[in-house]
This record gives structure tokens, C-alpha cells and sequence, in this order.
């Protein structure tokens, strides 16, 4: 099987106001199909940036990046959109939930945007909603559930376009441990049934239940995680 | 399937804001409204005005002193009886010239008292302009050579006068002068908030007596066929020219005059529906800034809509949506309230209002327009967001 994404010496430079802020410097890093990879590091070191790189929400300013086999660089913002509808699925620290909107149709939301039918959207948001454990809150609003139900619908909206690879930005970082544990179960329970995980954490222990773990500071990955270790 | 839901989604951020959205679509209610009941009023007027005009009959032909261009004064007439006969020998029918000297006088009838037009006239006044009566008889052509003291009563000066009584046969006072009521005719109505029923004709012979003079106001003349009118005009015009070298006379036909007063009341209904124009206009800017705002709230979720796989297209769709749906939403109430208007204005006031389709498309339309040319700024600007900033906006 191919590499659902290759970065190749990705580079991100921000222009605040003409200062160039290398938010980025060089990074290389596969994603192989089933993988379970832990980002960690300092506030400020790169890792937010290198996920929205990694997931096609934004671009690389030096450097190729292949998601699914195609090379972002010659994309237009459409056809980015449609990579990312079809390949990725995002899970951010606060949810990101529509407000005034249920369970079932924020589940849902990602197959609008695949030109997928009203019925079979819903017939597929309970069914995800179920494998995630909230069959009893399918109707339910962001505001009438608590913060690891809500993550747990945001989770079933990444998987319902059935995409090869899951980024998680910090999933746990808003929820109390005992619930951030159980969504991070269903995280690795999800990784077990073959989708790639990309996980940002703080949490060192977090981070050695992946199967591999990449350290990043000032925007490029450090070697060596021990060496990083001590570094800091 | 998209479109469907950008519809979804706009309806509902537009419930969701519902104080906001009315007051938003406020202004192009007032701006649809306004057009609406303008352009009808103006439509009803100028309605009225021409079946009233058509309502002189056909191929009628108004002869004045003066030159009839824009600017020149009303000249004084010089025109006398004899000139009827010599415009009467150019026709080859007397019947079909009409003369007439006007001025306002004040009537009494015991102790009621009426202002109305008083006409001198000839006999032949109800052929040349179509005029029905009510009770009685006309003037007859003894009555105008010998100056008979007889008048035909207008129906609002007929009810002033004498109420419900029949006025036929009675004295009344014209200007001082006795006279004697044989006829009375049918109500016209009012135009443009005139009456057109307080008037009195007279033998035009007894009006000069009257009036103390020998002249007449001007002719009538009622053309055989629509063919001859045009060189009819120009040989009453000679004849009088010749008779009267050192005077200027014209001619006008029905059409002239339609013309000339739908040229006047279009100019005015255009300049009516351009300044209700701008209102919609500035209820159209409204919308453009509400919709600003609009995508600055929703910033977050344009991001998060972004990431899960909405195209800009997708994005810009839903937004101009929203916009066209404002203003549409604003056209149906205004239209609406600009047809009440109208009706209202029509039934409670002289001045009439006539409601047209086209005028109705042409508002619903100009409203969806209005969406989209405004609609269109901020929705690009949504579409545009990158989804980056906009998931970290806060
Ligand atoms: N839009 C931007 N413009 C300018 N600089 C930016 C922008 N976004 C991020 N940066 C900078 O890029 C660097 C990396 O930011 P990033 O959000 O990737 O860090 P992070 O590792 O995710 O931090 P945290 O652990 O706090 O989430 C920071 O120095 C940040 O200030
Ligand atoms: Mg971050």
C-alpha cells in the first residue's frame, strides 16, 4: 500500500506585517496507512501548523507534501477541499461543533459537501454516532451534552467520510482525565480497525501509547526523543 | 444536494437572528413598498387622465391664441363669433365647431350660493364634446343667437344649488344676472382632485353680455375622419392667421395632448420610483453590511465547514443565499405593503392607483438583484476565508 501522506523538507513561513516567522523548518514524515503516531513538544514549536499542513488545510511554503498521492502544490482551493473531504478527518481540542445543530447533523455535515442524499447522511450519522457510543444522543444539541459526549460526536464526524487518516490537535486537552481517557480509547480502538492516527498531545504517557512518536521543536523535529529530553 | 443545504442553512441563520434579519429586511420592504405604490399611482393617474382625454371623443381638435411652446406666455384672445363662421365655412360643417368663453363666477339660488366655471357656448357643445344630460334640454340655437338668459347646470353645481329638488325651470344668478335653468348634466367625476361637475353652460352670446366683451376663448372642432385632422389644423390655423395677422394661434390634437401629459406624468412617476429606487438601494447597502457581520460571526464555522470539505463555491453559495433570500423575503413584504398602500390611497383619497404585474415582477426582481449585487462582496469574502485563520478565530 502507498503512504496515505509523504512531507518531503516541509517548510511554513508566516508574514506578520513583512516579518517572515519560520513557523516551520524542513520537516519530513510519513504517514503509512494504520499508523499511530504521537506529536509532541513545547508551546509554539510547530505542531498545530504541521497538522493543518498534513491534513490540506493550508500549504507548504518550501518542500513537497503528497496527501493521498497527489501533490497539494498544484491544487486550487476547491480541489484541496475535495482532498480533504476524502482523505482526512479532523479532530480539533474544542470540538468545533455547530451550535443550533444535532448530533446526527453535525455528523452529517461532511457528506453534504460529498453531494451525498439527505437519507443516506442520516442513515450514516446514527450508524456512526452508534460506533462511537451516542446512539442515545442523536438528536441532541452541542449545548445539551458534555465535553467528552461532544468530542465523541466530532470524532464520529471525521470517521463518517470513512477517510484514511485521523488528525487529532490536542483532543484531550479540554476534557478531564478520565474522559479524555476513554477518548483516546476510542481513538486506538479505531486505529486497531485500520485508520491512521495523528495525535498532538502534551501528555507524555499519552504519547507513549502510539506506536511511534516524533518530537518537534522550533519547527523541525528533534532526532532523537531522549536527546530531546534532555535538551529541555 | 449542496444547494439544498446551503438553502437549509441559510434559512436557519436567518431564524436564528430574527430580530436582525426584519430590521435588515426592513429597508427594502420600505424601498419595494415605495416603488410599488408610486409606480401604481403614477400608473392610475396617468390611467385616468387619458380615458378622461379619449373621453372628449375622437378626432377632436383644440384651436387657442398663442403659441402652445414651452415658455411662451398665454397670449390674450383676439378670436370673435365670426371667426367660428369662417372656421365653420373651412369644415363645411357648423355642427362640428364648437366655441367656448369661460370664467368663474358665483352662483345663487335663493339663499344657497355655488362657485362654478360659467362656459359660453354654442348648441352644438354636446356633439363636439361627447356630454350626456340628466333632466331637462340643451341650449338650442335660438337660445345662442338671441342671447336667451338659460343655463345647463354641471351636477355638483345642480346638487349645490337646489339639493335634491329638481332645478328645472328655476331662477338662479349668474354673477348678478338672472337666469333660468332648463337642463342639467350627468356627474363626470373628479380628475386629479378637480370636480368637474361644478360648472354652468350658457349661450355663448349671453356670457360676452356678461362679461362685457365681444371675444371667445377658443374653438373645438371635431374632424369628419382621423385622416383630415392633420391638414384641418394646419388650414384653421391659416384662416385665423389670415384674419388676425398680428396674432399666433395653434392647434392640438388629443393625441398631442395624450402625449404631452403621459410625457409629464412618466417623468414623474420615474422620478417618484428612482427616489424610492434609492431607499432600496440603501436597504440594499444594509444588507451587505449585516451580511459582513454575518461572516465575521460565523467565522468558526466557515473554518470548520472548510475542513470537513466545503469548496469557497460552497461556502460563497450559502452566503449569497442568505442574501438573496433577505432581500426576496423584503421584496414579498413590500410588495405587499406597497399594493396595500396603494389600494388604500385609491379608495381613500381622489387619487387613483392601478396595480400592474409588470410593476409587481419588475419589484420582486429588482429585490433578488439587490441580494445578489450586495450579496455578493461578503460572500466572496466568506468563500475566501482560509479555513486556518478562520478555525483559529476566536
Ligand atoms: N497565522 C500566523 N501568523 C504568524 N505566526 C503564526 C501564525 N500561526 C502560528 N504562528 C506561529 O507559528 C509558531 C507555531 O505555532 P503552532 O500553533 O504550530 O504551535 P503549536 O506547537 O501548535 O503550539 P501549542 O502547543 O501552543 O498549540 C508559533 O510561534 C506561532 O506564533
Ligand atoms: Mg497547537
Amino acid at each position: 500500500m502507498t503512504a496515505a501522506i509523504v512531507a518531503t523538507g516541509i517548510s511554513r513561513t508566516y508574514d506578520l506585517d513583512g516579518v517572515s516567522v519560520p513557523a516551520l523548518r524542513g520537516v519530513s514524515l510519513t504517514i503509512e496507512p494504520g499508523d499511530y503516531l504521537a506529536i509532541v513538544g513545547t508551546s509554539g514549536s510547530g505542531k498545530s501548523t504541521l497538522m493543518h499542513l498534513l491534513g490540506g488545510l493550508d500549504r507548504p511554503t518550501g518542500g513537497t507534501l503528497l496527501i493521498g498521492g497527489r501533490d497539494v502544490a498544484g491544487l486550487t482551493p476547491g480541489e484541496m477541499a475535495k482532498l480533504r473531504n476524502e482523505t482526512i478527518g479532523f479532530v480539533f481540542q474544542s470540538f468545533h461543533l455547530l451550535a443550533r445543530t444535532t448530533a446526527r447533523d453535525n455528523v452529517a455535515l461532511p457528506l453534504v459537501y460529498r453531494g451525498i442524499g439527505r437519507r443516506e447522511r442520516r442513515a450514516r450519522a446514527t450508524e456512526m454516532l452508534d460506533r462511537v457510543g451516542l446512539s442515545h444522543r442523536v438528536d441532541h444539541r452541542p449545548n445539551q451534552m458534555s465535553g467528552g459526549e461532544q468530542q465523541r460526536v466530532a470524532i464520529a464526524r471525521a470517521l463518517v467520510t470513512d477517510p484514511s487518516v485521523l488528525l487529532a490537535d490536542e483532543p484531550t486537552g479540554n476534557l478531564d482525565s478520565a474522559t479524555g481517557q476513554s477518548v483516546l480509547a476510542l481513538l486506538e480502538s479505531l486505529n486497531a480497525e485500520g485508520v491512521a492516527v495523528v495525535l498532538v498531545t502534551h501528555d507524555r504517557e499519552v504519547a507513549a501509547r502510539a506506536h511511534r512518536q516524533i518530537v518537534m521543536k522550533d519547527g523541525v523535529i528533534v532526532p532523537d526523543p531522549s536527546s530531546a529530553a534532555v535538551a529541555q | 444536494m449542496r444547494v439544498a443545504e446551503a438553502w437549509r442553512v441559510a434559512l436557519d441563520a436567518l431564524r436564528a437572528n430574527r430580530l436582525r434579519s426584519v430590521l435588515t429586511m426592513l429597508g427594502v420592504v420600505i424601498g419595494v413598498a415605495a416603488v410599488v405604490a408610486l409606480v401604481g399611482i403614477g400608473t392610475g393617474t396617468k390611467g385616468q387622465i387619458e380615458q378622461q382625454v379619449e373621453g372628449l371623443g375622437s378626432n377632436l381638435l383644440l384651436v387657442v391664441p398663442g403659441r402652445l411652446e414651452a415658455g411662451s406666455a398665454p397670449a390674450a384672445s383676439t378670436m370673435t363669433i365670426d371667426d367660428v363662421e369662417a372656421v365653420a365655412r373651412v369644415v363645411g360643417d357648423r355642427d362640428r365647431v364648437a366655441a367656448t368663453i369661460a370664467s368663474g363666477e358665483t352662483l345663487r339660488a335663493g339663499s344657497r350660493s355655488a362657485f362654478a366655471s360659467m362656459q359660453g357656448v354654442l348648441e352644438n357643445t354636446p356633439t363636439v364634446f361627447v356630454r350626456k344630460l340628466d333632466r331637462g334640454s340643451y341650449l338650442t340655437r335660438t337660445d345662442v343667437t338671441t342671447g336667451r338668459r338659460v343655463a345647463v347646470l354641471g351636477a355638483g353645481t345642480a346638487t349645490a344649488l337646489f339639493g335634491d329638488r329638481d332645478p328645472i325651470g328655476r331662477q338662479i344668478t349668474i354673477g348678478g344676472v338672472r337666469f333660468r335653468v332648463i337642463g342639467t348634466f350627468e356627474r363626470l367625476g373628479q380628475s386629479l382632485g378637480v370636480d368637474r361637475d361644478s360648472e354652468v353652460h350658457v349661450p355663448v352670446t349671453a356670457a360676452q353680455r356678461l362679461l362685457g366683451t365681444d371675444r371667445i376663448d377658443g374653438l373645438a372642432i371635431r374632424a369628419p375622419d382621423r385622416e383630415r385632422i392633420n391638414q384641418l389644423s394646419t388650414a384653421v390655423v391659416d384662416t385665423l392667421t389670415e384674419r388676425h395677422p398680428d396674432s399666433d394661434f395653434s392647434a392640438v390634437t388629443q393625441e398631442q395632448i395624450l402625449g404631452v401629459l403621459g410625457d409629464i406624468l412618466g417623468v414623474l412617476t420615474g422620478v417618484l420610483a428612482a427616489i424610492a429606487g434609492i431607499s432600496l438601494l440603501v436597504g440594499g447597502v444594509g444588507v451587505s453590511n449585516i451580511m459582513l457581520v454575518s461572516v465575521r460571526e460565523r467565522t468558526k464555522e466557515i473554518g470548520l465547514r472548510k475542513a470537513v470539505g466545503a469548496r469557497p463555491r460552497d461556502i460563497g453559495v450559502q452566503f449569497l443565499l442568505e442574501a438573496v433570500l433577505l432581500t426576496t423575503i423584503g421584496g414579498v413584504l413590500g410588495m405587499a405593503l406597497g399594493v396595500t398602500a396603494a389600494l388604500l390611497v385609491d379608495a381613500l383619497s381622489p387619487v387613483p392607483a392601478a396595480i400592474t404585474w409588470w410593476s409587481l415582477a419588475l419589484a420582486f426582481g429588482v429585490s433578488a438583484i439587490v441580494g445578489i449585487i450586495f450579496g455578493v462582496v461578503p460572500a466572496q469574502r466568506a468563500g475566501r476565508l482560509d479555513p486556518v485563520v478562520a478555525l483559529r478565530t476566536e
